[in-house]
């Protein structure tokens, strides 16, 4: 039996899955290394938070929930910062 | 018919595929990058094996420290790689070095192709054990491992300690006493410092968390030390604080305080309990807490100290 909460579920994660697949290809077809992290951080913040979105109604309680928040949360920080640091290391020439 | 064996196959040959990925790769980088990836795959293959508390230490430590470490390494070999002379090694070099490499596979090939059948084990040993002595906590893995294998436990933390004494030992004489160099060489940069600022708090929470929670579900001293080493790295790294002096009583002291607190339950038991690393029964978790405690803080101090790398007289500020 298929609820209504099982069917977001299906969408959130599966179009979270797409994010990740459009990233990678990015990240393998893209010609330059700020195109590709440009690929790659998005996979990593949508695709991460609906995938987390997804799994959300099948957390065994509130706390698991919050967690999947959390981690959603310390990926994106973490992303954004990583990001920026490979940015800089590119302007500046080396790889 | 279910879809895991066939995603664990996969798993299987993408972790072989780094696998070979790491050991051919020309540029010491890209071998790095390949060992870290490699890591990561492996603690999803613990995960599939049912051992979280490997996974987590697999990625924590495997993974996380390692790659540090391998990083600042290879940094350290580029720089050293104008000194050297470019000589390549002979022929019959070469040749011994490939003999010598397929003598060590082909016998690792042949003790696993002879093991008995069923192996050799421990495991209902220490199972039994975990029960019994170790009990009071809700996590098997940590009952073994302070319980029943205590020794080998607390022989690995000073392990970690002599491995730290080893790299402060290569220091320079004059240098003696002072700091290690400061983990990136520029000046502080913005989105490092917002990461560490930002992170780092969060990070020391989820460290205390996983050693706290150790006791009765997946996690522990070394996985919760490794978190909070990393976080110590982060600040280091954006320059929020410097390596301490190796001379300073209170790393020293921190250092040892694991394996000296572990030892001395150990002492203690053998009065109070009958022997040696046993525990009273009813106050066993609350000991093992303690001990742990004390572990977690030398794992967090050990770690960053071997990133870190041997004191060095400060010219670059």
């Amino acid at each position: 039996m298929i609820t209504l909460l099982d069917l977001f579920s299906i969408a959130a994660i599966g179009v979270g899955t797409f994010f990740f697949f459009a990233g990678t290809v990015g990240l393998l077809r893209f010609p330059d290394s700020l195109t590709r992290l440009h690929a790659l951080s998005k996979a990593d913040n949508v695709g991460l938070g609906l995938v987390a979105l997804g799994l959300i109604p099948r957390a065994d309680s509130a706390l698991s929930a919050l967690k999947l928040i959390v981690i959603w949360a310390l990926v994106m920080l973490s992303g954004a910062a990583t990001s920026q640091l490979i940015g800089r290391a590119l302007r500046r020439g080396r790889k | 018919m279910s879809l895991r064996p066939f995603l664990d196959v996969i798993l299987a040959s993408l972790v072989l595929g780094v696998a070979i990925f790491t050991i051919t790769a020309r540029d010491l980088f890209a071998a790095v990058v390949g060992y870290v990836a490699y890591g990561l795959l492996l603690a999803f293959v613990w995960i599939r094996l049912y051992a979280p508390d490997v996974a987590l230490t697999e990625a924590a430590v495997g993974s996380g420290v390692t790659g540090v470490l391998l990083i600042t390494a290879g940094k350290r070999l580029g720089a050293l790689k104008d000194v050297a002379p470019d000589r390549q090694p002979g022929l019959a070099l070469k040749l011994l070095t490939g003999v010598l490499a397929a003598l060590v596979a082909s016998a690792l090939g042949a003790v696993i192709l002879m093991l008995p059948d069923p192996p050799p084990s421990l495991a209902p040993e220490a199972a039994a054990a975990a029960d019994g002595p170790g009990a009071g906590l809700g996590n098997p893995i940590t009952a073994v491992l302070m319980s029943y294998r205590s020794f080998d436990t607390m022989l690995e933390k000073i392990v970690l300690i002599l491995a730290v004494v080893g790299v402060w030992s290569v220091g320079a004489d004059k240098a003696w006493g002072d700091a290690p160099a400061p983990l990136r060489q520029q000046k502080a940069y913005a989105p490092m410092v917002f990461l560490a600022q930002m992170l780092a708090p969060v990070g020391a929470l989820i460290a205390i968390h996983v050693f706290w929670t150790g006791a009765n579900a997946p996690g522990g001293a070394f996985q919760g030390g490794a978190l909070l080493a990393a976080m110590w790295m982060l600040t280091m790294m954006a320059r929020l604080a410097q390596p301490p002096r190796v001379d300073a009583q209170w790393l020293r002291l921190a250092l040892v305080a694991g394996p000296a607190v572990f030892l001395i339950s150990g002492l203690a038991g053998g009065v109070v309990a009958g022997s040696f690393f046993a525990y009273p029964q009813a106050l066993a978790k609350p000991i093992i807490l303690f001990i742990e405690a004390f572990m977690v803080l030398s794992i967090a101090v050990a770690l960053p100290m071997l990133v870190a790398g041997p004191p060095s007289e400060r010219q670059d500020q």
